[in-house]
């Protein structure tokens, strides 16, 4: 019955030699809250205010539909001043930090990011009078089936 | 291995739906955001390749003589594409009288290229090759998949959907078992989809990139471990004649995005 | 080859907020993967991308490679005068990209 079957034989020996190669290391938790204490400084940070919008189950982390949100202006001493997203288990642990300026409309980007493995985001936003407020989500990344 | 496809199987196929089961494409199957993305051309990273389709389209390709460029562009020819192309990616693959074989969309293109604008054909899987067939591909979106299996394409027909039942591989599945037995159930965590290719080519989250039908027959015959069907080969097309008639009736929703 | 598609409505009322999507080409190469030959695949991507209308600006994003291929942004502009909304960004290989469109605001 052999002679039914196909064998890839060429994948096989692809496989053996990808198997080999290390995976990349993750960002820990720890590492996360280091970035975060450099960026929130003595600060004292808050959850709410800051939203962050992302599907809890993802069908595949290459990319992941993401909108952050502040409640809170773009105009004025107490504007947005800038967001940043930290992703804790991709082996970088920075995403993207946004800043709004005078002519922004909202306070409100969706873009789309690559998440490595199941995990927490957090979003951290701050003002112009120095507040800081975050939000997080912890979501599950499925893999694909049926790859090449 | 055998014993493991079988362990596989067993375990997809226990809980089996009733035999007549209603078309679903694989949108329905996607997550809202997913879904945005194809509803929304803005955010649709297919229509960049959609864009330098257009492009293409419209300018006269090198001769492989290099001789210059050739004579006339796809425009000069067929004019408009959302006039002359209109539903012609809706009745893919079909019976070809000149070349005597059932051809595809891709075979096509790389025909006129090659015969009547005697300019190289465009490398398989290339940007530019994806971005024509994204283009034409969108002409027929919306319209209802409209294939024929009749006449001379009946042998064609029939391969595909022999294949279609044939279980291949080292874990010894066939694409029936899947998606017609097990549509709706998951597989470590992803949804089973019907599998209809009404689509292409489509952005794949996967490749981070753009695709043909034929790059993701063979992800599904690595997937069970079998030495998939050369693009362009009698099997390939046979396969892919069979899906377009499994899938009558479904709308074309080029260029799709998928998991 | 690489392609941008801005959507920028072409008119407005003043004082709305409008819309703008912006989709450009580039494989956002992490520098994480590796190839055939187990060799790390070296870091590309846009590192920047910034907004501005009439010169002031909107927005200014800095991406990471946790940036998905073929970068998508959307965001809300508050719809002043008349004039031009510009975007440029930068890649890690010194490139320095801009596009600019007009938009009207009655």
């Amino acid at each position: 019955m052999i002679g039914r079957r196909r064998v890839l034989t060429l994948a096989l020996g692809a496989a053996a030699a990808a198997g080999l190669a290390p995976l990349p290391a993750r960002a820990t938790p720890e590492e996360v809250q280091a970035l975060i204490r450099g960026l929130v400084g003595e600060g004292t940070l808050r959850r709410g205010r800051v939203k962050l919008d992302l599907p809890l189950l993802v069908e595949n982390g290459n990319a992941v539909a993401m909108t952050v949100a502040v409640d809170a202006p773009v105009r004025g001493p107490d504007r947005v001043e800038s967001v940043h997203v930290f992703a804790e288990a991709n082996p970088l642990p920075n995403v993207v930090r946004f800043e709004f300026g005078p002519a922004a409309g909202k306070a409100e980007v969706s873009t789309r990011i690559r998440l490595a493995t199941s995990q927490t985001v957090i979003a951290v936003a701050r003002t112009a009078d120095g507040q800081l407020w975050s939000d997080e989500v912890e979501l599950l990344v499925t893999l694909a089936a049926c790859l090449e | 291995m055998r014993v493991w496809g079988t362990v596989l199987a067993t375990a997809l196929l226990a809980s089996a739906p009733a035999a007549s089961v209603e078309k679903r494409s694989g949108y329905a199957d996607l997550g809202p955001q997913t879904r945005a993305m194809q509803d929304d051309d803005g955010a649709n990273p297919a229509f960049l390749w959609v864009g330098r389709g257009e492009a293409l389209w419209r300018e006269r390709p090198p001769r492989a003589d290099g001789a210059g460029p050739a004579a006339q562009s796809c425009q000069g020819c067929h004019g408009e594409a959302p006039v002359a192309m209109r539903g012609v990616a809706a009745r893919q693959p079909a019976w070809d009288a000149a070349a005597g074989r059932v051809m595809n969309l891709e075979q096509r293109i790389d025909r006129c290229r090659e015969q009547r604008q005697e300019a190289r054909p465009l490398p398989p899987e290339g940007d530019d090759r994806l971005a024509l067939s994204a283009y034409v591909g969108l002409q027929s979106r919306g319209l209802p998949l409209a294939t024929s299996g009749a006449g001379p394409a009946a042998a064609t027909a029939s391969l595909g959907e022999r294949l279609f039942g044939t279980r291949f591989g080292q874990f010894d599945l066939s694409c029936a078992q899947c998606h017609d037995g097990a549509a709706g159930q998951r597989l470590a965590g992803s949804l089973v989809p019907q599998g209809h290719a009404n689509g292409y080519p489509i952005y794949r989250l996967e490749w981070q990139a753009m695709g043909s039908f034929a790059r993701r027959l063979r992800n599904c015959m690595t997937g069970v471990r079998a030495e998939p069907f050369p693009a362009g080969s009698e099997e390939a097309v046979a396969l892919e004649l069979h899906l377009a008639l499994r899938a009558a009736g479904l709308r074309v929703e080029t260029p799709a995005v998928r998991p | 080859m690489a392609r941008a598609l801005f959507n920028v409505p072409k008119r407005v009322r003043r004082g709305e907020l409008f819309e703008v999507k912006v989709l450009i080409q580039h494989p956002m190469e992490s520098g994480q993967r590796r190839d055939d030959r187990g060799a790390i695949v070296p870091r590309d991507i846009i590192h920047s991308l910034s907004c501005t209308y009439n010169g002031d600006l909107v927005l200014r994003a800095s991406l990471f490679p946790a940036i998905s291929a073929n970068p998508f942004l959307s965001f809300h502009v508050l719809a002043e005068k008349s004039g031009t909304i510009e975007f440029a960004w930068q890649d890690d290989q010194g490139g320095s990209h801009s596009e600019s469109l007009p938009i009207t605001v009655e």
